[in-house]
């Protein structure tokens, strides 16, 4: 069966506050990087997988976002899936 | 009638929560472990505060895939009461028991405190000793209580009377004041403070133990 690589980007909804983010935003000013306006923490999640087209492991993948990776509560996903050469 | 007590790797109020119950309320307990798949003769079960399979992920969300609590999602189903507490609340939110999630402090701070509670008891089972609008103290110890819900669903969650626990000095950012919620029918309760460490006097007050004593009769 093919293998699948796969990197599922998992970050907080937009109305979701993110005190980590704001706290690290703060420390970038200490470091004396000013001009940062907007600093929001996700997680990056990368999956290898086999299945038997790219279908199907979109399909897996996604399954596998909504219910385990991500909660669809307070957090949005995207994925980004290319065949192992 | 005996209490189960759920046991992931990493809860660690499981031995607080049958102090409370054996030991201060006299009642017959059974530490149900994770991998088990049938929940025998109990009468209710409490999900302990702690760190669930390490919380990796997010809090409660790979505790929600264990053996045990297909069959405790089918007893709630049935109306038999469950108790989520700290990250037994958690684990109820990841499940889909309970609606919204738990998410990191407002603060950052891991807040180890006693906060003041208004109860709002509704048709909650857990609360029935409890009446509307009576205070209570009882200590709180989580980093990720800060409860969060879409504004509309709050509003519906507060309409229909599930907002049971509200702090009165909100201490970690949760919208609405939210420490405790009920499902539809009032069988499940999740609150982020610990009743079970509020049930022996030689330890602090004792406002926990009408909570883990309304459900027993």
């Amino acid at each position: 069966m093919p293998l699948f690589h796969a990197r599922v980007q998992v970050s907080l909804r937009p109305s979701v506050l993110d005190p980590a983010g704001e706290a690290t935003r703060a420390a970038a000013g200490r470091l004396g990087v000013e001009g940062v306006r907007r600093l929001r923490i996700g997680k990056a999640i990368e999956v290898d997988l086999e299945a038997a087209d790219a279908e199907s492991a979109r399909a897996q993948l996604a399954l596998l976002s909504d219910r385990l990776l991500a909660n669809p509560v307070i957090e949005d996903w995207t994925l980004d899936l290319r065949e192992a050469i | 009638m005996t209490i189960g007590i759920v046991v992931f790797p990493g809860s660690n109020c499981d031995r607080d929560v049958q102090w409370a119950l054996e030991g201060c309320l006299g009642r017959p307990t059974r530490f149900l472990w994770h991998e088990e798949r049938d929940l025998g003769a109990i009468e209710a079960v409490v999900l302990p505060g702690g760190f669930s399979y390490g919380d990796y992920l997010r809090c409660g969300a790979i505790a929600r895939f264990a053996p045990l609590l297909e069959e405790v999602g089918r007893f709630a189903a049935a109306g038999g009461p469950v108790l989520g507490i700290c990250n037994g609340f958690q684990v109820l939110t990841e499940m889909g028991l309970l609606p919204g999630a738990l998410t990191r402090n407002r603060d950052l701070h891991f807040l180890c405190e006693s906060v003041q509670l208004e109860v709002r008891p509704g048709s909650c089972r857990w609360l029935g000793g409890y009446n509307e609008g009576e205070r209570l103290q009882l200590p709180i110890a989580h980093g990720e209580g800060r409860y969060q819900v879409e504004s509309e669903e709050l509003r519906r969650l507060e309409g229909e009377g599930q907002v049971v626990l509200r702090y009165s000095h909100n201490p970690n950012g949760s919208v609405g004041d939210v420490a405790g919620l009920t499902n539809a029918a009032g069988n499940v309760l999740g609150l982020m403070p610990h009743p079970e460490r509020a049930c022996d006097p030689l330890t602090g007050g004792v406002d926990g133990r009408r909570l883990l004593a309304a459900i027993l009769g």
